[in-house]
């Protein structure tokens, strides 16, 4: 007997399907594509081969700029991973104890950062370090500190750490939320066996609670790679398409942007911007093959 | 035995210490800015840490933003946006979800895996053919970009949640409808439908904040004076402004009042979406 063809099946899939293959899974292997072709002067496009690509690494116009962003990205996410992460680690197993007064409150305060725009935060803080206004400057004189100040966020040496900070300080909130609601899960049982063993809390933290939550901090590590290795909107909005200052805080997000629109007097090229996004795709691609083949593979044995 | 409850006490008091001071950190920048936004241009700068009194308070710098942008334009773009792109991320979400969890056809486990891609790789990436897109469609510079953007972001993840979500439904709802000669449909719009309205507050977190914050997609598709969200709009604004201190204070006022006010009310909920969702 023949089966009725399952039209429900097509009607349910249809929707989301079509919406995600047209908007994002086909830009972005249009994009893939795009990649390797050049835009001429009267705006048509012919086929280059790898010549985009060539430019983007090595060719000194292009391979300076694009160094330099994906240093200082690597430089975003080191902060992230030991700062933010760690500090994140630190709040979640303070929140997670037993009978901590106020652990709601502190919860709920210290995630409203995350709420916000980066295009809000970006300006709040832009706005307490201006030495225009002085904010940071009277706070420091308050504990004597106040020849410490400097104008963070216009130096070449301090600015893109200082916008790590920022972004640190707003985010930390993601990985203190996933490795508290891991900590949580833990059974009761094996923390209560722990202790009529002997152990000292600080012990079970390190040699039972973390070792658990394991899968979580993995994850935590690669939302924080992808999520850094895409940021755009904090640099855009406190220090414009230009990253200044002297593009000490290029990233590839801004990179992109920058070769894909244009810049003073550079004009931009849709295919060239398609090449750096490209290779952001590949940089991602990577992190997240890591992530999967290795740390997930090898953390599922621990997990319960 | 006491030298063990002194220690305990002591690491008590450090772990207040220390959450009640990460609080503070985390709190203080954004009062700051709330507070000066009330107060009159001297003020700012003679005391900044100080609250508005009688004769320093003002609101002259809401009177300019109000003035010169169109913040609640701004304000009614960044709802009909989100709304819209979450019904629709919810409604196609969970249908899809349910076609991929209920039903075994050939080729359900590469659309699965077809959609979980889309959870890791931002789609930002694909930008530069997704304005070429909406060029040849001419949606450049409408609301309707944006949604369609968004609900192709918001998609994957939410498949994946709802999906587990309905894992858990039990069977036999499902299937004594069926013995009743209930459609497929019918099954899914008046019995499935209605059950997943625990998971709508988990995918609502984490598809309304990241399309209430972008600035990306506004910024390229939606630059237009009359569909300028209201993260663009400040952004912009603050970008004109610069030198006006009272301006930019009452805008960023204005950009974190909402959300403030949401997130007072709905924190418990939003809380505990995350923690549902995360430990999955």
């Amino acid at each position: 007997m023949k089966r009725k063809f399952p039209w429900h099946i097509v009607v349910f899939l249809a929707p989301a399907f079509l919406i995600y293959l047209v908007f994002s899974a086909w830009p972005l292997i249009d994009t893939l594509r795009l990649g390797f072709f050049t835009t001429n002067d009267n705006g048509s496009q012919t086929w280059a081969g790898l010549a985009n690509y060539h430019s983007l690494l090595f060719d000194p116009l292009w391979s300076e700029g694009f160094w330099n962003a994906m240093k200082n990205n690597c430089k975003f996410f080191l902060v992230h991973m030991c700062i933010q992460n760690p500090l994140g680690l630190l709040l979640a197993a303070l929140l997670s104890m037993r009978g901590v007064k106020f652990a709601k409150g502190y919860q709920t305060a210290i995630f409203l950062p995350t709420l916000l725009s980066v295009v809000i935060i970006g300006f709040i803080w832009q706005l307490i370090l201006s030495p225009l206004w002085g904010v940071s400057e009277k706070l420091l004189g308050l504990v004597h500190l106040d020849s410490l100040f400097q104008p963070f966020l216009g130096q070449e040496e301090t600015a893109l750490y200082t916008l790590s900070a920022m972004s640190v300080w707003q985010f930390v909130g993601i990985p203190m939320m996933l490795i508290y609601a891991a900590l949580i899960a833990i059974p009761d049982e094996i923390i209560e066996a722990a202790y009529v063993e002997g152990a000292s809390a600080w012990r079970i933290f390190w040699t039972i609670r973390v070792p658990l939550i394991l899968p979580t901090l993995g994850l935590t590590t690669i939302l924080t790679f992808v999520g850094n290795f895409n940021a755009f909107d904090l640099i855009y909005s406190v220090k414009g398409a230009l990253a200044g200052p002297n593009f000490s805080t290029d990233i590839l997000g801004t990179y992109f942007y920058r070769a894909f629109f244009g810049y003073q007097s550079q004009i931009g090229s849709p295919t060239m911007g398609a090449a750096v996004a490209t290779l952001m795709f590949l940089v991602i691609l990577f992190g997240v093959g890591v992530y999967f083949y290795f740390i997930q593979r090898k953390l599922q044995r621990f997990s319960f | 035995m006491s030298q063990h409850k002194a220690s305990r006490f002591l690491g008590a008091g450090l772990t207040q210490v220390i959450l009640a001071g990460y609080t503070i950190l985390a709190l203080f920048p954004i009062a700051l800015i709330i507070i000066n936004s009330f107060k009159s241009r001297g003020a700012i700068f003679d005391n900044p840490l100080a609250l508005p009194t009688s004769e320093t308070f003002s609101l002259i710098g809401f009177q300019k933003v109000l003035k010169e942008s169109h913040f609640t334009l701004y304000f009614g773009n960044s709802l009909t946006v989100t709304i819209t792109s979450l019904v629709l991320i919810l409604l196609f979400g969970a249908m899809a979800a349910w076609a991929l969890s209920e039903y075994k056809f050939k080729g359900s486990r590469i659309l699965t895996l077809f959609f979980a891609f889309g959870i890791m790789v931002p789609i930002r990436l694909g930008t530069v053919s997704i304005l070429k897109l909406m060029v040849s469609l001419s949606l450049v510079n409408t609301l309707t970009a944006l949604i369609l953007v968004y609900v192709a972001q918001g998609l994957p993840l939410a498949i994946m949640i709802l999906s587990e979500f309905m894992q858990q439904i039990p069977k036999e709802l499902k299937e004594a409808a069926r013995c009743d000669g209930v459609g497929e449909f019918k099954i899914f719009f008046q019995v499935i439908l209605p059950l997943i309205r625990p998971a709508v507050a988990t995918v609502a977190v984490f598809t309304m904040v990241p399309i209430w914050n972008d600035l990306w997609f506004p910024l390229i598709l939606a630059p237009g004076d009359s569909t300028q969200t209201v993260t663009l709009g400040v952004q912009q604004f603050i970008g004109q402004y610069v030198t006006n201190w009272n301006a930019v204070l009452a805008s960023l006022t204005l950009a974190v009042l909402p959300v403030l006010v949401m997130y007072v009310f709905f924190s418990r909920q939003l809380i505990r979406g995350i923690t549902a969702g995360a430990v999955k």
